[in-house]
């Protein structure tokens, strides 16, 4: 856990009377909504079909028991009793009213949450690892350099009005679990040949309408040399970067339209100008904001403990394990994935008494730690093996124990015109059908690793383009119909689906995505070929030609 | 992402202006006595692209009491109920078409 210190939590506080101010400027009239707007953007409030949304951040996936409390307060007083976990390590809130949104930004404040960087166009919430810390082989934790960019960006002017959004992921492993490939800026955290740590720098990645895979614009930078290198990308972007046209204006298109290599040689002189700055990072800064992450004192447990050993008897348990819990970097205790999955359940929803729960078990056994990864599930990051047999049946009586992290009823999905203004197609009653018609866990099982993910609209926040299977909807003469795409991924092999053919009404997605894995369990040369590496392998011909055949 | 505001004004049939309470973000829609209501079957309809201009800059200079206004589509059944004119309107009106829990 990351512990604020006072300018930290003297900003926070200020920006709740500062927002408490503004509502009540707006409520009186004394501000348009047109003068408004972007005050209430700059504090994670969006307007939404049904009512205002309130999007609040979750810096690195990395919440306390105490912060999940105060998340479930907020939604149990404010709310309707449950909250929406989002595709960037956010929560969001569907049905939050204007007038008490300033008692709720004060609410979270205690607890040392914000909604800075949740929306508008400047540096959004840097996002990162949700098995950061813990996960085995990393090079180091990759948050204390999220949480030193988060510290730099905040508030600054130079990245508060740039052309639009901006998001950054870091990971420290070699398998990327945070999608630094589909970010503005992703940073892979590594050691050069002489065991420096630094940083492999990709740039122009993104989804939406335009999707890019980024490219590696540096393989190498020290890490305290990492303000300056991001500074400079961001003033290269900030002064080419399109503002006349909304849907050029993110970075991954100059990237594109200059070239990489171009891009680079701007970025490389821009920071030579700036040579040894203030933004050069000392190691003591380094060291200061590391010390303010405290980490469990483990104890010494062994690999294979008993009580795990009797549980493995019971099939249900032994599901559950394989698909839920990962090695951790300590011996006898391991990473358990808490799916927000269930069958026939909005993809990434919590309700308030779920989230009271898990605090609980955090506190039991995860030393009071949360974590919330990219695919909309939570984490609880430190559980002693010992202790797997029990968290699970607690997570079981709380609706928290489906055991299908990785298979195809994990899908991720943005809320779509269920809730969205921006959409043009539900998402979440696809999700749900889906879950339905593979609910049989055998069956999942037999699948194996595959992706679902889910936008209605084109601006991809279900991060359709990077699905093993991608669904995106889209509005034909004010119908929904949905196009599809196989092979693509989100990993350190990051790549875009490819579409496989005309869109398909609403009624038949189901019976569509059925169709592809059918043709997968058919195509695929053995039981441990992947769906993606099966699309890799026939391409989407095959594929193609089994779902329009009949159509 | 056009704003509706932003767009030509031009209707093809029936339609209403709506938007959402200021205060608590609440569907509202313009009624033919200069005011808002929550109920659809309240709204004022229009008929022309300039009565539709009409409702709306009524609409958008209350900006005090509603946020965002825009045109929408309904149909008008047999009897004077007014419908939702699209799938988008409809969800407004009606609310989500999902389970919140799991079923």
């Amino acid at each position: 856990m990351y512990a604020y210190d006072e300018l930290d939590r003297t900003l926070i506080n200020e920006r709740v009377s500062e927002f408490r101010d503004q509502v009540k400027r707006r409520l009186s009239g004394e501000l348009t909504e047109d003068e408004f707007k972007m005050l209430r953007l700059q504090n994670g409030v969006y307007l939404q079909l049904h009512a205002y949304m309130f999007r609040v951040a979750i810096p690195y996936g990395t919440l306390s028991s105490r912060q999940l409390r105060a998340l479930a307060r907020v939604a149990r007083r404010y709310d309707r009793g449950y909250g929406h976990f989002t595709t960037r390590q956010n929560i969001q809130y569907n049905w939050i009213k204007l007038s008490e949104l300033p008692d709720a930004l004060a609410d979270l404040a205690e607890v040392g949450i914000h909604a800075m960087q949740t929306s508008g166009n400047n540096m959004r919430n840097v996002t990162s690892d949700q098995w950061a810390g813990v996960a085995p082989g990393e090079v180091e934790d990759p948050r204390i350099w999220s949480e030193i960019l988060r510290q730099h960006t905040t508030l600054h002017p130079e990245f508060s009005f740039l052309p639009r959004k901006f998001k950054i992921a870091i990971t420290a492993s070699e398998h990327d679990r945070a999608a630094i490939k589909v970010h503005d800026i992703g940073l892979r955290l590594h050691k050069n040949a002489d065991g420096e740590t630094g940083f492999e720098v990709l740039v122009g990645g993104g989804l939406g309408r335009t999707p890019f895979i980024a490219k590696t614009i540096k393989p190498f930078v020290h890490g305290r040399d990492i303000l300056s290198y991001v500074e400079a990308i961001l003033r290269v972007y900030n002064q080419y970067g399109r503002r006349d046209n909304i849907y050029k204006a993110r970075i991954k298109i100059l990237v594109h339209e200059l070239g990489i290599e171009k891009f680079a040689k701007e970025v490389d002189e821009e920071w030579k100008q700036m040579g040894h700055s203030a933004l050069t990072l000392d190691h003591s800064v380094i060291e200061e904001v590391r010390s303010r992450f405290s980490y469990p004192v483990y104890e010494k447990l062994p690999h294979m403990p008993d009580e795990l050993k009797q549980a493995a008897h019971d099939p249900l348990f032994e599901r559950w394990r394989k698909n839920s819990v990962a090695p951790h970097k300590v011996q006898g205790y391991s990473i358990v994935t808490l799916s927000l999955k269930p069958v026939g359940g909005p993809p990434g929803d919590a309700t308030a008494d779920q989230m009271d729960a898990v605090a609980d078990l955090a506190d039991k056994y995860s030393f009071g730690e949360i974590r919330v990864g990219h695919e909309q599930n939570l984490v609880l990051p430190h559980v002693a093996k010992r202790d797997l047999p029990q968290l699970w049946k607690a997570l079981d009586r709380i609706g928290l124990a489906t055991p299908n992290v990785n298979l195809v009823t994990d899908i991720i999905a943005c809320p779509g015109l269920d809730y969205c203004s921006l959409a043009n197609a539900r998402s979440i009653p696809i999700a749900q059908e889906l879950t339905r018609r593979f609910a049989n866990h055998d069956t999942a099982e037999m699948i194996g690793r595959l992706h679902i993910n889910i936008s209605g609209c084109i601006n991809a926040c279900g991060h359709h383009h990077v699905g093993h299977i991608g669904i995106l909807g889209v509005e034909k003469n004010g119908e929904e119909f949905y196009q599809i795409t196989i092979g693509g991924r989100a990993d350190e092999n990051a790549q875009m689906g490819a579409l496989i053919g005309p869109a398909v009404p609403y009624a038949e997605v189901a019976d569509v995505i059925e169709d592809i894995v059918e043709a997968y369990l058919a195509l695929r040369d053995r039981p441990e070929e992947l769906f993606v590496d099966t699309v890799k392998r026939l391409g989407v011909e095959p594929f193609k030609e089994r779902v329009y055949a009949t159509r | 992402m056009t704003s509706p505001l932003q767009q030509k004004i031009k209707i093809t049939g029936p339609s209403m202006v709506t938007a959402n309470r200021t205060s608590d973000g609440i569907v509202i829609y313009r009624t033919a006595q200069q005011g808002w209501s929550a109920s659809l079957s309240d709204a004022a309809i229009v008929r022309t692209s300039d009565e539709a201009r009409a409702l709306l800059n009524e609409a958008n200079a209350d900006d005090v009491v509603a946020v965002g206004a825009y045109i929408a589509p309904v149909e008008l059944k047999d009897g004077g109920e007014i419908k939702p004119g699209n799938l988008r309107e409809r969800i407004r009106s009606k609310g989500l078409t999902i389970d919140l829990l799991p079923a």
